[in-house]
């Protein structure tokens, strides 16, 4: 399945978060590459979305939901906004 | 809760459908009337949210292609092995209630003080976003001069084909068709590489603004060859839509 970009999952992260966060910046924890949300790679069909960085491919945030309730893992970035 | 959008929040709500016209064999255009409608930007997106009657549900995203100040309308291309797209596309009908939450974005949007000029270069129905844009420019009296590069497999598959043949003032529209072309097609004939990208593109010396939106393997080889080509990438914005697309 090919991935996508951020902007696939504006809906998902204002949910998740209270408001716009397709523009905030995210750092990778692994290679500290920042950009923007809406040009992270994001994998919508794994069991849940996977979100990885473009440049080193780590895995930054992971969010799954079931019922109703979104389990998030934001381990993979070093900072976020 | 439905019907309570509280400001800040995005939350579901229902739009009626007011009218469904045909873009292409396989392209609709959705016109919504959507009670608590906040107003949008251009190259904003709405999720779609389905659910049948064992409660199962599907949600899409689908790209405004109406203005900002105009009623929301979305352009949607029909997957045929897709869950959501063929229901908006085969039986949707005027008075038919849909779910929806939005507008969501704000990385791929545009306002006229983002400036430009502006490349817009769209695969199959990536043009959608695009056209917002091109819809607000002309709504707002901008006069930032575009260039647009769309990439559709025949020209029964250009979407907004009328529209685009009579671009406002300022605005160039490039077709390429890369699988089949009518007799006599003048416009370009394969997928888009570097060469027909530096034909068509503004010289990076202008500080040009480009937007790409379509098909991820559209997106990718584009933005690519146009970084290649010199553009920033902090100026080169991509929508990738996943999937195989009509390119």
């Amino acid at each position: 399945m090919d991935a996508v970009d951020g902007n696939a999952i504006g809906g998902l992260l204002h949910e998740v978060f209270g408001t716009e966060m397709t523009t905030t910046v995210g750092v990778c924890g692994s290679c500290g590459t920042a950009r923007q949300v809406g040009e992270l790679v994001v994998y919508a069909h794994a069991p849940g979305t996977v979100v990885r960085c473009p440049s080193c491919d780590n895995v930054l945030m992971v969010f799954v939901t079931i019922h109703d309730r979104t389990c998030v893992d934001l381990m993979g970035l070093a900072a976020l906004g | 809760m439905a019907g309570t959008a509280l400001r800040g929040r995005l939350t579901w709500q229902v739009a009626t459908v007011l009218a469904v016209s045909v873009e292409t064999p396989s392209v609709r255009t959705i016109m919504l009337d959507v009670p608590d409608w906040p107003g949008h930007q251009a190259g904003q997106h709405v999720d779609i949210r389905l659910t049948d009657e064992d409660g199962y549900v599907a949600e899409r995203s689908y790209s405004i292609a109406s203005a900002p100040g105009e009623p929301v309308a979305l352009t949607v291309e029909r997957l045929d092995d897709g869950e959501v797209s063929p229901y908006l596309t085969d039986e949707l009908r005027a008075g038919d209630e849909l779910e929806l939450r939005g507008p969501i974005g704000g990385y791929f949007v545009w306002e006229p003080a983002d400036g430009g000029p502006l490349l817009l270069l769209a695969g199959g129905s990536g043009i959608v976003p695009l056209r917002s844009i091109l819809r607000h420019r002309e709504r707002t009296g901008s006069t930032v001069p575009v260039r647009l590069l769309y990439s559709s497999r025949a020209l029964d598959d250009v979407i907004y084909r009328a529209e685009l043949d009579k671009p406002a003032a300022g605005v160039e529209v490039f077709h390429t068709l890369t699988r089949h072309q009518p007799p006599g097609w003048s416009g370009y004939a394969r997928r888009v590489d570097a060469a027909l990208l530096a034909d068509v593109m503004w010289p990076t010396s202008t500080m040009p603004l480009a937007y790409i939106c379509g098909p991820t393997s559209f997106v990718e080889a584009v933005s690519q060859a146009l970084v290649q080509s010199g553009y920033p990438p902090q100026r080169v914005k991509t929508e990738r839509f996943g999937g195989t697309g009509g390119t």
